[in-house]
């Protein structure tokens, strides 16, 4: 029998701590929905996300009223379009039908706008990129996701640098909208096939037909649990950090299986991330400063973010027979109470942010730059991201807004986006580097220095 | 199917009697009950329920929603899953 403090703990990890279920993401295989006509496969694409997600939002609130904890997010998660859409074109209105059927079955994103281009694009691969832009702006739900290296094939520095333009033209046609169209624009290195988060979520080549990935947060959970350990050692705070990490993956595990269950598809991992939300206690920077900074982005928060990010992941691992996806901490900027502040007092800058990505999940995430910035700096700034990743063996993503026409203050992206000051970036220039193009070689895995 | 029904907030006369005879009309049946009142006024109450064959949780808690409105206290049902899972291997 459960004893009353085990109970009670539960309820308020739910109740003042803010534990949520981020999200219930349904993974979708499109390659059944091929075929020679680009309107054909859009029309096809519509109708098998009407029919396999149709009872989704139906069956996740049964669930949520069932076990009584909220379930923030409803999600949908395809094949790379770029590889579905390649033999007929037509991939505006594959977004199109995707935007549709999202719309329709009450989901708030569908991730899958997406081309895999570590090492080098097809023609078709570089035609479905230029189309993000305008994809992006036409629609409100559809996210998009472009990987750009791996540890495998290295780094394909064409594609580096046509997503810098991309990324500044996507700012351009959302630019009445402080360019929110980047805000569901990633560009990966070594991109995970079954990550439920958006915007980077897709469902990857080698995974199933319908399948549900569960995300789960708790930043306020963690803590809560750190607050009642002040002053305790390392030892402890990764002890706990791992006990809490492990209750909080059970309570994924357990929806997440039951949600595959009741829609009729098979259960796959649980990502169990601490993602932020724009609210006091639920925020990564405030578990940073009550594990002892003063503030986020102190000398010492690469080391305390590496050892929360290993231990959430440790105590996850145990907590679930599939862990996957992005696990670990999440740092987007204008999603974290804490970052926002640590940024507005001047004590987070870019290259903190940068060092920290070293060490956690998953990169220069949700950051505002100067509308100024060129497109060989945003792309020198993917290429630095998608270095550490490559080097280091883990998955790197960048996405970051250059909202036109402003060099500073705060730009507001609205409700989970949250809002971000503008952060401003390096006066020097790699543009001769970027011009260059070609592929930097995959790195060798022994030497490890 | 068992669920766990949580009733928080400031002591008064009539809270089990209500939350109970409410539990009885809906035929489920109490099968542990605890209670304590912290810091002398914060009431807090856990019971172990089995529920009537076919009702779900979300009927409970609705039903007890306006119970917990006319007592001013905060009732929540939660399935006794979500507990288990949490808290044992």
């Amino acid at each position: 029998m459960l004893n009353q403090h085990e109970i009670i703990q539960t309820i308020s990890m739910i109740k003042d701590q803010h534990l949520d279920i981020r999200t219930v993401t349904m993974h979708l295989s499109l390659f059944d929905c091929i075929s020679e006509n680009g309107k054909r496969t859009a029309e096809n694409v519509r109708r098998k996300l009407l029919s396999r997600a149709g009872r989704l939002k139906e069956v996740v609130e049964e669930l949520q009223s069932k076990y009584g904890i909220p379930i923030v997010n409803k999600r949908l998660s395809v094949s790379p379009v770029s590889l579905i859409g390649a033999a007929s074109g037509g991939y505006r209105e594959i977004a199109l039908a995707m935007d549709e059927a999202a719309k329709e079955v009450g989901v708030d994103f569908i991730g899958g706008y997406t081309a895999l281009v570590q090492k080098a694009m097809t023609r078709e691969e570089e035609d479905f990129i230029r189309t993000i832009p305008e994809v992006l702006a036409a629609t409100d739900r559809v996210c998009a996701s472009v990987n750009v290296g791996s540890t495998r094939a290295g780094i394909n520095m064409d594609a580096v640098r046509l997503m810098g333009e991309i990324v500044k033209k996507t700012a351009k046609l959302t630019a009445d909208r402080d360019g929110i169209g980047c805000a569901k624009l990633v560009i990966f290195a070594n991109a995970v096939e079954d990550n439920p988060f958006m915007a980077g979520s897709f469902n990857g080549v080698s995974e199933g037909d319908c399948v549900v990935n569960v995300g789960i947060s708790g930043p306020g959970v963690v803590k809560a649990a750190l607050e009642s350990i002040r002053g305790e050692s390392c030892d402890v705070l990764s002890e706990t950090i791992k006990n809490t990490s492990f209750k909080i993956t059970r309570m994924g595990e357990l929806v997440g299986r039951e949600a595959a269950k009741a829609l009729g598809a098979s259960f796959g991992i649980v990502d169990l991330s601490l993602a932020p939300t724009p609210i006091r206690n639920d925020s990564v920077g405030e578990v940073l400063e009550e594990m002892g900074l003063s503030s986020v982005g102190a000398h010492g928060t690469t080391a305390c973010l590496a050892m929360l990010n290993d231990a959430v992941k440790k105590g996850g691992t145990m907590a679930s027979s599939h862990v996957g996806g992005l696990s670990g901490a999440f740092i987007p900027v204008s999603e974290d109470i804490g970052m926002i502040e640590a940024v507005k007092r001047g004590a987070l800058s870019l290259d903190k942010l940068e060092a920290m990505t070293s060490v956690c999940s998953v990169g220069l995430d949700m950051i505002a730059l100067p509308g100024s910035t060129s497109a060989s700096t945003v792309s020198a700034i993917i290429a630095d991201e998608a270095a550490i990743g490559v080097i280091n063996n883990k998955t790197t993503a960048v996405r970051v807004i250059p909202v036109p026409d402003k060099e500073e203050g705060e730009v507001e992206f609205g409700g989970l986006l949250g809002r971000a000051p503008i952060m401003p970036v390096g006066k020097e220039n790699a543009d001769a580097f970027i011009a260059r193009g070609g592929r930097i070689p995959a790195p060798i895995h022994s030497f490890k220095n | 199917m068992k669920a766990i029904v949580s009733v928080i907030g400031k002591d008064r006369t009539g809270i089990i009697a209500k939350v109970t005879t409410k539990l009885y009309e809906l035929d489920c049946n109490v099968e542990d009950i605890s209670q304590t009142v912290m810091h002398g006024s914060y009431f807090t109450m856990i019971m172990l329920v089995t529920l009537a064959e076919g009702l779900s949780v979300n009927k409970v808690n609705e039903a007890l929603h306006s119970v917990g409105e006319e007592l001013g206290v905060e009732i929540c049902v939660r399935h006794e899953d979500v507990f288990n899972s949490m808290h044992r291997i």
